[in-house]
Order: C-alpha cells, then sequence, then structure tokens
C-alpha cells in the first residue's frame, strides 16, 4: 500500500525517525527555552555549551576513564558551573540594559569558545562510541531501530516533562516565575533573586550540556557541531512561544515529524522548511504558538 | 603586508650569484600556501600543507636560489582567497601560490593567477573544470579531482560486484557534480542506479536518508558528500546496521583525516580511491614519519603530499628554466617528466593535469590495525593515464 | 538601543562633524597612495554597508540580524547582469541596488510589524531563506559563487579594469552613499524617525504612521546595503555565498557595535577596524573568529559606545 509514491512501510520507519529528531531538538531547545522564557536573556552561547557538554563526554572518557552514564550526570554540572561563572561575571551587569546586548554578549562568548576548541581540535571531529548497552538494535519490521534512538526518545521525553512539570507546579518554579516578573517584590519577601537567575541560567546550560552528551555518540563530536544548529533551535523557541516551555517541547517534536515528512518528499527543503514556518507564525502570532505577548 | 614568513636562504657554497638570480624576481623565490586554516578542511591541507611546504624547500638542493615561505588561512571564502591573492600578487610579489582546498577559492585564484601571469599550484580544490572549461596556461591541478575519484571509485566497485547503486548527495554544486560523474561510470559499466536522494550541506541528521538507502537494497551506497557530512553519513550508517544488512558505503571524498576521526570501529570496510598514503613504500614511509615529527603527530593527507609534490617540481622548474615568470615555469613543468618520492614517476599533461597513478583504498579493521594512520589496504592500482580524464574530454581551450 | 540616545546629534555645532567628514574624505583619497588599493575598496564597500545598517539600528532602533540578505541580493543580480547579460557597470551596480530595495521592501513589509527580538528573529529567518535559496538557484553557481565577473567600462569611457579608475568609482560611491545617510538622518524624516524610536507611543499618538516611516528606513537601509554589495561585487570580480551567510550579518553588528552604534562616523572606522584586522590576522586565520568574539564582548560590557562613541564623549560633541 503506498500513500504518495511512499509504502506505507517505509514512511512509518521515517515518521519514526522524525520523532527521534524531534525529541533531541526539544531536548535541545528546552534549555534555550528556560533562559528565555525565565530570564529574557538571548543565550546565544547554547550552541556552544552544547558542543562543550559533548567534549567533556569525551574527555571524561578519555582522561578519566569516566563513561557515558556517569558522563551524563557529571557532564551538565560541570559546564552549568561554567554557565553560571559566565552569568555572574558578564550577564548580570547588563540587566538593566536593553535584551539585545544579552544576545550579542552571549553571540561573541559563542565565537570565542568555538574558536579556542576549533583551534585545538580541529574540525574533522573526534571519536565518541556508543555506550555497550545500548548499542545494536531491534528490527521492527518496517525498519531498524538502534536501541541508542529509542534511549534518545524516551530520555528526552523524561527529561522535558520533568523540567516542564518544575517548573509550572512546583513551588521553585513558581518561585522563578515570579522573580522574573516582579524581582523587586520577590526580593522583598526574602527570596535571593540574583542567585535565583544564576542558578537558572546554570540550569539552562546545564541542559544544553546534556543534549551535548546525548549528541555525542551519534553525531560527530566537533568544535562546530553547535554552530549551525544554534539557529535551528532558535526557531523552535520562537515558533514554540518564547515564553512557554511546553510550547518549545511539542514544537520540538512538532519540527522532527514535518522535516521527517520533508526529507521524504522534497528532501533539499528540509533546511528551510523551519525557517518558513518561524516566519509565518512570527508574521501571524509573533508570540508564538503557546507563548504570551511580553 | 601581512602573511606568515619564512625565509630560506640557500647556502651556497659558491658566493657568486648564478645566472639563475639574473632573471629570477626581485632575486627571490616566493611560494604562498594559501589553505583554509581554521575550518572544515584545515586537518586535510591548513597547517599541514605549510609543513610539507616547508619540508619541500628544505629537501630542495637549492644551488642559489633563493625561496621564501609565506602562508594564510583563506576561511573557505571567495573573497577572502582572492583578497589575500591579488595583495601577495600585487604587493608582496609572490610567485606562485600553492595548495587551495575548496573548488570555489580556487577559481577565483585560478583567474587571478591568470591575469597576472603569475603561477598557481592546486592540491587541495576537486573541481575538475581546473583543467577543463576553466584551463589556464597558469595553473597546474596536481593531487587529485572529481573526474579520479568518480571513476577510480566507481570504476573498481562495478568490477568487484558492486553493480547497484544509491546515491546520497549534498545538495550543493559538488556533490551534484560528484554524483553525476560517478553515476556516469556505473551506468558505462553495466551497473544501475537505483535511487538518489539529496540532502541540505551540513545535515547533522543522515538517518532518514539511510533509512532510504536501505529500503532501496542497492548494494552500494555512494556518499556523494564531504568533510563532515560524510563522516556523519558513516557514523549513522554503522549505528543502523547498514553494513552488517549487506550493503557497502562508497566515500566518494574521504581523506585520511576523516578516517583518523571517526575511528576504525566506524569506518572499517569503507572504500574509496586516493593517489598517497604514507605506507605505500619505504619512501613515503620515512616523509610520513619526518612530517609528523613536524605536524604534532598528525600523518600527511594526499592533499598534503601533493604540496610537497608540487613544491620539488616547481623549483626544479625554476631551475632548469632560470626564471620564476608564472607562465613561463607552468610551461617548464609541463615539459619535465616528475619524479618525486611521494608519488612517483608522472608528468603534467598540457590541460595543466597532473598525471600519476591511483590507489583504491579499503579502510581495514581494528584488528586489522598496528597502530595509529594504519588504516589502509591497498585493493587495486589505477595506472596514471588512465585514472584521470582523457585530454580530448575536459574541453579545455589549450588541447588542439 | 538604549546607548544611542546619549548621542543624538542636536541642532547646530556640525563644525566638528565636518572638520571629521574632511578627514574621513581626505583619509580615504589619499591613502592608495600608500596603501594597497583593493583593501581600501573593500573597506569603503563595508563601510558603506555598515552605515546603511547602522542607519536601521543607529537612528532607527531596529536590530536586523539579516542584512547580508541585501548585500547579497545586490552583489549575485549585479554580478549576473554584468557577466550574463553584458551590463555596462553603472547599469549593473544600479540593477543590484534596485533588486535589493525590492528585497527590502518585501521583507519589510513582513517584518516591520514587529519589534526589538521578534524583529530581529523574523530578519534572521528571512535572511537564512534567501541563503537557502541562492545555495541552490543554478544562477549563482552555489558555493562556487559568480566567478570572473567583467568590470567593463563605465560610461562606455573609463575603463575600471584600472585600479586607479576602479577606486575612483568606490569612492565615489562611498561618499554619496554617506552623505546620502547623512541628509536623510538631518532630514524631517530623520527627526520623526529619532521620536519613534525613542517613545513610540507619543509619535503614533502625535499622528504619525509609524509603520510607515519604519518601514521607509528599512527600505534606505536595504537599498544603500545593496549599493555596497553590488560595488564589492565589481571590485574583486566574484559574488559568494559567503555574502549572504549568517555570519555576514553578525560581523555587520559587529562593526557598527565597535564604531558606535548611532554615530555618524562609527561604521566607518568598525568596518576599518574589522577589515584590517581580517587581513593582518589572516596568517593566523584560525584566531581571527576568537579575536572578533573577544571585541563583541569588551564592547558590551565596557565600551558599549564604540571607538567614535568614546571618543565623542571625550570632545564633548557627537561625532
Amino acid at each position: 500500500m503506498e500513500i504518495f509514491g511512499i509504502p506505507t512501510q517505509a514512511l512509518f520507519g521515517q515518521l519514526l525517525i522524525g520523532l527521534i529528531n524531534g525529541s533531541f531538538y526539544a531536548l535541545l531547545s528546552l534549555g534555550l527555552a528556560v533562559i528565555f522564557g525565565l530570564l529574557n536573556i538571548i543565550n546565544f552561547t547554547h550552541g556552544a555549551q552544547y558542543m562543550m557538554g559533548a567534549f567533556c563526554a569525551y574527555f571524561l572518557l578519555t582522561k578519566l576513564g569516566i563513561g557515558y552514564w556517569w558522563a551524563l550526570a557529571v557532564t551538565p554540572l560541570a559546564v552549568g558551573i561554567i554557565g553560571m561563572v559566565i552569568e555572574r561575571l558578564m550577564l548580570a551587569r547588563l540587566y538593566k540594559l536593553d535584551h539585545l546586548y544579552g544576545l550579542l554578549l552571549t553571540f561573541g562568548l559563542a565565537l570565542i569558545i568555538q574558536g579556542l576548541f576549533r583551534n585545538e581540535y580541529g574540525t574533522s571531529g573526534i571519536p565518541y562510541a556508543l555506550p555497550q548497552e545500548l548499542s545494536g538494535g531491534r528490527n521492527l519490521g518496517f525498519m531498524f531501530l538502534p536501541n541508542y534512538r529509542a534511549w534518545v526518545i524516551l530520555a528526552s521525553i523524561v527529561v522535558c516533562l520533568a523540567t516542564w512539570f518544575m517548573i509550572e507546579k512546583t513551588r521553585l518554579g513558581a518561585y522563578l516565575r515570579a522573580a522574573t516578573e516582579n524581582p523587586q517584590l520577590v526580593q522583598a519577601f526574602g527570596i535571593n533573586v540574583p542567585r535565583m537567575i544564576t542558578l537558572t541560567y546554570g540550569f539552562g546550560v546545564a541542559l544544553a550540556a546534556f543534549a551535548g552528551v546525548m549528541a555525542a555518540p551519534i553525531y560527530q563530536v566537533n568544535p562546530l557541531m553547535g554552530a549551525d544548529l544554534i539557529i535551528v533551535v532558535f526557531a523552535v523557541v520562537v515558533i514554540g512561544g518564547m515564553g512557554s516551555i511546553m510550547g518549545s517541547i511539542v514544537t520540538g517534536f512538532a519540527l522532527g515529524l514535518i522535516e521527517g515528512l520533508t526529507k521524504v518528499f522534497y528532501p533539499e527543503a528540509s533546511n528551510t522548511v523551519i525557517f518558513i514556518i518561524m516566519a509565518i507564525v512570527l508574521m501571524i502570532k509573533p508570540a508564538g504558538l503557546f507563548g504570551t505577548q511580553r | 603586508m601581512f602573511s606568515n614568513r619564512s625565509i630560506f636562504a640557500a647556502a651556497p657554497l659558491a658566493v657568486a650569484a648564478s645566472l639563475a638570480q639574473a632573471q629570477i624576481s626581485d632575486g627571490v623565490v616566493k611560494i604562498g600556501v594559501l589553505s583554509d586554516m581554521s575550518s572544515l578542511y584545515s586537518d586535510i591541507g591548513g597547517g599541514g600543507s605549510v609543513v610539507a611546504a616547508r619540508m619541500a624547500i628544505a629537501d630542495f638542493p637549492t644551488k642559489g636560489i633563493k625561496v621564501e615561505l609565506l602562508s594564510a588561512d583563506h576561511l573557505n571564502k571567495p573573497d577572502v582567497g582572492s583578497s589575500i591573492a591579488r595583495q601577495w600578487y600585487d604587493v608582496d610579489k609572490v610567485d606562485v601560490i600553492v595548495d587551495v582546498p575548496t573548488s570555489s577559492v580556487a577559481l577565483a585564484i585560478n583567474q587571478i593567477t591568470r591575469e597576472k601571469g603569475k603561477a598557481f599550484l592546486v592540491s587541495g580544490a576537486a573541481s575538475s573544470d581546473l583543467t577543463g572549461k576553466a584551463c589556464s596556461p597558469n595553473t597546474i591541478h596536481w593531487t587529485y579531482d572529481t573526474w579520479m575519484l568518480a571513476n577510480g571509485t566507481g570504476n573498481a566497485i562495478v568490477k568487484t560486484g558492486g553493480d547497484s547503486w544509491y546515491f546520497i548527495t549534498a545538495d550543493y554544486a559538488f556533490g551534484l557534480a560528484l554524483e553525476r560523474d560517478t553515476e556516469a561510470v556505473v551506468l558505462k559499466n553495466g551497473g544501475k542506479v537505483l535511487g538518489k536522494v539529496r540532502h541540505p550541506l551540513n545535515a547533522q541528521d543522515f538517518s532518514s536518508f539511510l533509512l532510504q538507502a536501505q529500503a532501496s537494497k542497492a548494494k552500494i551506497i555512494g556518499l556523494a558528500n564531504a568533510g563532515g557530512d560524510t563522516t556523519n553519513a558513516i557514523k549513522q550508517a554503522a549505528e543502523f546496521g547498514i553494513v552488517k544488512g549487506g550493503q557497502n558505503l562508497a566515500g566518494l571524498l574521504v581523506f585520511l583525516s576523516d578516517i583518523h576521526g571517526l575511528g576504525l570501529d566506524k569506518a572499517q570496510g569503507l572504500i574509496f580511491t586516493e593517489t598517497f598514503y604514507w605506507d605505500l613504500n619505504d619512501q613515503t614511509r620515512a616523509f610520513a614519519r619526518r612530517f609528523a615529527a613536524a605536524n604534532s603527530g598528525k600523518y600527511p593527507t594526499m592533499v598534503q603530499a601533493g604540496v610537497y609534490s608540487a613544491i620539488t617540481h616547481y623549483l626544479k622548474a625554476v631551475e632548469a628554466g632560470k626564471t620564476d615568470d608564472g607562465t613561463k615555469v607552468i610551461a617548464k613543468m609541463k615539459e619535465l617528466p616528475t619524479d618525486d618520492p611521494l608519488f612517483g614517476k608522472g608528468r603534467v599533461r598540457i590541460d595543466g593535469r597532473k598525471l600519476h597513478p591511483a590507489y583504491l583504498v579499503e579502510v581495514k579493521k581494528p584488528s586489522e590495525s598496528k597502530g595509529p594512520y594504519d588504516y589502509y589496504k591497498i585493493r587495486a592500482t589505477i595506472p596514471a593515464e588512465q585514472a584521470f580524464r582523457p585530454l580530448n574530454e575536459g574541453g579545455c581551450s589549450l588541447v588542439k | 538601543m538604549s546607548a544611542v540616545h546619549e548621542l543624538a546629534p542636536r541642532a547646530g555645532g556640525f563644525a566638528h562633524q565636518r572638520i571629521a567628514a574632511a578627514v574621513m574624505i581626505a583619509f580615504f583619497a589619499l591613502a592608495p597612495l600608500v596603501a594597497y588599493p583593493v583593501f581600501l575598496m573593500k573597506v569603503m564597500c563595508f563601510a558603506l554597508f555598515a552605515c546603511a545598517f547602522n542607519l536601521l539600528i543607529g537612528y532607527g532602533g531596529l536590530l536586523s540580524f539579516g542584512h547580508a540578505m541585501f548585500l547579497g541580493t545586490a552583489g549575485y543580480a549585479s554580478a549576473h547582469a554584468a557577466k550574463a547579460w553584458g551590463f555596462p557597470p553603472e547599469f549593473a551596480i544600479l540593477f543590484g541596488t534596485a533588486c535589493s530595495a525590492l528585497l527590502g521592501f518585501v521583507t519589510g513589509l513582513l517584518a516591520i510589524r514587529r519589534q526589538g527580538i521578534y524583529f530581529a528573529m523574523i530578519t534572521l529567518a528571512l535572511a537564512q531563506m534567501v541563503y537557502f535559496f541562492y545555495l541552490q538557484a543554478p544562477f549563482t553557481g552555489g558555493e562556487d559563487g559568480i566567478q570572473a565577473v567583467p568590470r567593463g567600462k563605465l560610461f562606455g569611457l573609463l575603463d575600471l579594469n584600472n585600479v586607479w579608475a576602479m577606486y575612483a568609482l568606490v569612492f565615489a560611491v562611498f561618499v554619496g552613499g554617506f552623505l546620502l545617510i547623512h541628509r536623510a538622518v538631518h532630514s524631517p524624516f530623520g527627526q520623526v524617525l529619532k521620536a519613534i524610536r525613542e517613545n513610540e507611543a507619543r509619535a503614533l499618538s502625535l499622528g504619525y504612521d509609524v509603520n510607515r516611516y519604519k518601514l521607509l528606513a528599512y527600505v534606505l537601509s536595504a537599498t544603500l546595503a545593496g549599493l555596497a554589495g553590488a560595488t564589492k561585487v565589481l571590485v574583486f570580480e566574484l559574488a559568494s555565498l559567503t555574502d549572504v551567510h549568517w555570519t555576514m550579518s553578525g560581523e555587520v553588528v559587529l562593526m557598527v557595535l565597535l564604531g558606535g552604534l548611532g554615530t555618524v562616523f562609527g561604521p566607518v572606522v568598525g568596518a576599518l577596524i574589522i577589515i584590517s584586522m581580517e587581513n593582518y590576522l589572516a596568517q593566523i586565520g584560525s584566531w581571527v573568529t576568537v579575536v572578533q568574539g573577544v571585541i563583541f564582548v569588551i564592547c558590551v560590557l565596557t565600551f558599549r559606545r564604540g571607538v567614535i562613541g568614546e571618543l565623542g564623549r571625550l570632545i564633548g560633541k557627537p561625532l
């Protein structure tokens, strides 16, 4: 049986792949959404921090013999701490200014970080092996699904939902959201707002690094791995709604599916389709599909 | 104005200036290595090309010719490259430019070199147009080109049973050219092309395209792309069990540095064509060891070896012709047969194409490799006269 | 952006600006005697591009993250006209500029209705689409670009292959473009633009069609960016994808930021510094992006007024 000239079996395979990629996009945009949604900072360094996560996993493996599973826990912490240092030393000074300065600062930082790594490691990429427990796959009939990809979907969904829950449904999340809407008032209540902001930024960065570790076994670990991805991630966050965590998650998955379909029917456009959607959404509903205008 | 200079003065025992000095412009032969030092192709050419150039100059028995070396980074951008080339030719009096990976930059420099009557030795770029419709009496295309890659790999694979192909192509001029040339070879040899899919440049994720390739059941999946796209595709192909499922990958443009970046685990079984491998014979091995010592332990790619070979032959021609005028030296280089420790015996054709043998290689399994960079098995040797496009097929105006 | 407010040009007291303008013109007129003319022509083209960008952000308050699409569109149009259709140089440049103006109008209609970060993101999205279009369109030659663009004879008389003739043309274009921008900024149009930037609601309540003014500023900026792009293509005889890539959009932001947002001469100085730096650092090319990043960071943190802005503050008058 065929749909639009593609046998259904093959189509299901492509849709599943689209879903897998979508879960990866959702995970990747989560950090950016948290930072923009809560702090109104446009973190252009996100791509570089994602790359640092992948490299950190590589260092842990080759220099300290720490494997993938530990790297998943250690890397976000390590890179997150670096992120917090950046926030304290540099970003904090820009809060009273136009938000576009934050964008420019993080853009500059991204150039520095990527440039330094590239000087050191070249651009051919560094191999990082699939963890033993997740190698291989199973034949689902309509396609061969590598175990690692199944793990990616699972981990993404868990992390995305946990983050969303924490921010939208817990008291800590409520404090955070309040602190960004009205910092003076919340500070008056005795909550250390600057510290919360720093921690939030660190958390967003940690999410980026986590995505980097997830990516290391399947994409080549190289200094430019975040550079082109960052634009796509931005598009996801903008479409989803720049204040909305759930918006980014849903858009990430949706984008994966749409891109997957585009790859089957008109693969040359699979890079552009997201920007077309972004331009359309921005024109009709600039706050994004799930966002609220600020 | 802005380049990295290393001055290699000959140490002639004879103090008297030889006749050679009189016709060498400014008394110095200036060689400029223009490469990608910081981005996609920095491991393929880059700093290693500069190392190779230094070695070529040091190894050449200079006998009274003073040689100076400059280098710069063209950042893979044609406008940066052409600015640097113009400045080098006009202001710094550079006589010859070497390397230049990235065909778009090479084509621009080809044009400028011709306008100014200098010399251009291309090692890094791939476009076979450089000896075709863009051929010039001031340019020699060394190392490799797209025709050689397509024919070497395509021919050899079809003859050994890989007669059904599926292409995963990068959707830009280079990828499309590679796909078109390889498809022509496959069909000419009686093979079939079962399908093709075009992916955007720098696609990170190939799972969708690999799935389509798997569904086609073609025996060979041809990767008409380069750099990060190729390595990503290969890595993910391993993940999806493509090779285990009985299909083979054919890389159409792969370098030693790519294999190093991938690791044998993922790259094993890959088949492609190169014109130089460090482990061919004692001379290449000796070169590689010296090179690695000067290049942070990285072994030479064919592009870097090409730089060495091209400069060696260039200096020979300068010495023989007693001039460094670009057009004349290139003509001399076509006159003299080539013989260097890296590419063996060969010659330069009238259309500027350097001829040397090509090697069909297969990547070893991890268990077969005895050390770092011990990556290839040589499956076949393609003789020099057959490896490159026949003279009359290129559309070069210099061929009468 | 707030830093600009301090530097609003005051009526009267323009003598120092005229002096600065004279210095700038003299510099570009005399420098080719000592420096490499092609390098200077590149600086002038980018200076014009930066000035055009500054018009939009410094005076209009709109950060466009996709200005490269105008530089590149005019470049490709002009190159194609000169090479494939045999246009003489003056028409090729005009054609290229017109194409950018048209693109500016269309994208402006789409983008102007939003502000701030949303505006920046729309321009980025549109620029990316333009980039991918050019990547695949056959006439652009993809990553090879359009090579061997003929310079031709200006007005049928002046052979532009002569470097001095070409230099004179680029110089004229640059000075002309610069003066045009200056005129626009100090006209009633410029005043309304300033009012909109400082308080849009009030300008709206005063009866000004705010969107129309912003669109006009946007199209003007796009047109002049196109002029820079079309001229640059004739200088280098080459049109390539670099000119439409998003990193080019980032570079022009850097030039204007470094030179001084909203200042008259800042973009020129910024372009001069950045292009010179790229030239001088070409030998250690791998460090160029790091240095650019460092400059970005330093400028944003402590040097927000930029070179000319700080200079202006020192002498107490806006430059």
